[in-house]
């Protein structure tokens, strides 16, 4: 009995999340139906864990800075600026055994510049959004531009090529037989729900996005609050950047322009509201999952990538209805 | 002195300042090729500028433009080919009807979804690109294929003059049809209900519901405009570079949208005039080219782009608090 209410209060609650599962599963079914030889193999969904992460982070940043009723259209330039200053310092440092023998300590010194370059970016997202009072689509937008303009005055255009062979076990590497990235995303998409879910922080940003007259007049620190989530999105996005950088051996001013559309979608998906007040990291990553099946299930459809982009406009709009009709009903 | 206080006289100062300094820097600024090519780049921003004022001014914004310009112009041309027809009016009548269909669509989920624009112009940018790219197809149409008919309008010229060393250069006829259309959407913002009720909506959308505006009307409106300015961009862009290339455009919002928030329009919606965006443009369009003759290295060009979104958003934002409080 108590059991049973259990599972009732938990489908009521998460209904978004339990919807999510069943189109999960539907997407599953179709691909598996449609090509059952080429879909269902363990090289597909293992890479799956490869890509996925990348997707992944930058969703949970963008959800993150929809929290707040704001977007952040700067992750995708972040996360490659931080891939290409980590990149630039180890074709710096680079002795005479390679790039790929660079010592632990000067991976690990690129780490903290390719963070660092996503606290700095997120620093000044935030700082733009709350202490000039900037509206954040305009200031993501031109600094997501600068970002990428920089990318590009660092590198000339063409991408860096080379990184270090620790550097690469994030992107490429196994832990226990699961993909890497994997792991650190499943660590750190942990880590961000207790934040969002346990912490001060994470509640403060949910009653600010909920009703901001309300939270300033119950004294939450607004700004403050709004400046250490554009923080922590810029972190996310730098993480992206490594992974990404570690997975592809390169890094490039216009690598994964089109994941700021899917970050989107999937925010907008996983059952995140942009006017904010509403987000959660397990939606996001049900909605990540989702995306990704549909994405591999078109790639052995050997869909083109400009028709998988079609897909994923038609897709945002079509959630974008569905939910205003869910909104409606209730 | 009300003069010097609107924004309009502000931003003429900084370009006519700005104007001064590149000409000091390289004194071939002036030099009236330069300036003809100037007034030329400035054409198709511009009218694709007067777009996004509207959307501003209503307080949304529009990233699909770009999306909808290159879409217009590229299956015009396509179906021009097709048909074995050539002429002007008609693909320019096609093309701006075709980004007035693709506006109501974002109008549409605007309106009825309530959904914030930005989200809806990502989602129908990504579709109508995606369809172009995916389905009509990535190959240029160069000029030797290229309707004969719409090069010869696009390089009509108003003036030209022949230099020393025998080679011409003039100013482009285009220039008139932008300050047609400028002059247009000026009087449409001012003098009519429909304008009007585009910076009512734009200040205050709950008053403008209660004042007795039909926001649906308004923001059709408003979306249909700003795509079918793009769609007749488009198409004129081609004519006037002899060239059909279905992945154009790409990043030209950023340029775009700096350019009409330039030019004083309020980035909380409500406030921006015609005449601002006309001189916003001018001095984007200005930098933009002057990097080049002031040798800076292209490679910046995103990176100063980026900064004076930055700077004049920071500035827009700075004084219309300044207002509020």
């Amino acid at each position: 009995m108590k059991a049973q209410m259990n599972i009732r209060s938990l489908v009521n609650r998460d209904n978004n999340i339990v919807q999510l599962l069943v189109m999960t599963v539907l997407i599953f079914a179709v691909m598996t139906a449609l090509s059952p030889d080429k879909f269902l193999r363990y090289y597909n969904f293992e890479s799956i864990t490869y890509i996925f992460p990348e997707l992944g982070l930058l969703s949970i940043a963008m959800m993150i800075a929809m929290l707040t009723g704001g977007i952040d259209l700067s992750v995708v330039g972040v996360a490659n600026l931080s891939g290409i200053l980590a990149g630039v310092l180890f074709h710096k440092m680079a002795g005479a055994a390679g790039i790929a023998d660079t010592g632990l300590l000067t991976v690990l010194l690129g780490g903290v510049i390719a963070l660092g370059t996503g606290l700095v970016a997120g620093t000044v997202n935030g700082l733009l959004i709350t202490r000039l009072g900037i509206t954040p689509i305009l200031a993501t937008l031109g600094t997501g531009q600068v970002f990428t303009g920089l990318a590009i005055v660092l590198t000339g255009g063409p991408a860096i090529v080379g990184f270090p062979t620790a550097w690469a076990f994030l992107g490429n590497g196994k832990i226990l037989g699961l993909a890497t990235p994997f792991v650190l995303f499943a660590v750190i998409a942990a880590l961000i729900a207790f934040v969002l879910s346990r912490t001060a922080l994470g509640i403060n940003l949910m009653l600010i996005g909920t009703n901001p007259k309300a939270a300033l007049f119950a004294g939450l620190k607004r700004e403050r609050m709004v400046l250490y989530s554009y923080m922590l999105t810029g972190v996310l996005a730098s993480v992206a950047g490594i992974i990404l950088s570690g997975r592809t051996n390169a890094a490039k001013s216009d690598y994964g322009t089109s994941y700021l559309l899917q970050a989107v979608l999937i925010a907008v998906l996983g059952g995140t509201n942009p006017a904010g007040g509403r987000g959660t990291v397990l939606g996001i990553t049900i909605a990540v999952a989702a995306l990704m099946l549909l994405s591999s299930g078109f790639q052995i459809l050997r869909f083109s990538n400009h028709l998988i982009d079609f897909i994923w406009g038609a897709f945002l709009l079509l959630v974008i209805a569905i939910n205003a009709y869910k909104n409606r009903t209730r | 002195m009300a003069l010097l206080r609107r924004s309009e006289t502000v931003i003429a100062g900084i370009l006519l300042l700005a104007m001064v300094l590149i000409g000091t820097i390289n004194p071939a600024f002036w030099q009236l090729d330069n300036l003809f090519s100037l007034m030329r780049s400035n054409v198709i921003i511009g009218i694709m500028a007067m777009g996004v004022l509207l959307v501003l001014i209503s307080g949304g914004i529009d990233v699909s433009f770009p999306a909808f310009a290159v879409a217009a112009m590229y299956l015009t041309i396509k179906g021009m080919l097709a048909l074995g027809y050539n002429g002007v009016v008609l693909p320019l009548l096609a093309a701006t009807l075709m980004g007035l269909a693709f506006g109501a669509v974002n109008g549409f989920f605007v309106y009825k979804f309530r959904m914030i624009p930005l989200i809806v112009t990502l989602g129908t940018s990504a579709m109508v690109r995606g369809f172009l790219l995916g389905v009509v197809g990535t190959s240029m149409i160069n000029i030797n294929k290229m309707p004969t008919a719409l090069i010869d309008f696009g390089r009509t010229d108003v003036v030209s003059v022949t230099k020393a060393d025998g080679t011409t250069y003039g100013l482009t006829a285009m220039v008139l049809i932008y300050l047609g259309l400028a002059l247009a959407m000026h009087l449409v913002l001012r003098y009519t209900m429909i304008g009007r009720s585009a910076y009512a909506l734009g200040g205050d959308p709950e008053a403008a519901r209660r004042a007795g505006f039909d926001l649906r009307k308004t923001i059709f409106f408003i979306y249909c405009v700003a795509g079918a300015l793009a769609g007749f961009a488009g198409l004129l862009h081609s004519g006037m570079i002899w060239l059909a290339n279905p992945r154009d455009f790409v990043g030209l919002e950023l340029d775009v949208i700096a350019a009409v928030v330039l030019g004083g329009a309020s980035i909380f919606g409500g406030r921006g005039s015609v005449l601002g965006t006309m001189l916003g443009v001018f001095m984007l369009v200005m930098v933009k080219n002057s990097l080049i003759i002031m040798r800076v290295d292209t490679t910046w060009q995103l990176v100063v782009v980026g900064l004076i979104v930055i700077a004049a958003t920071a500035l827009s934002a700075w004084r219309d608090r300044r207002r509020a409080a």
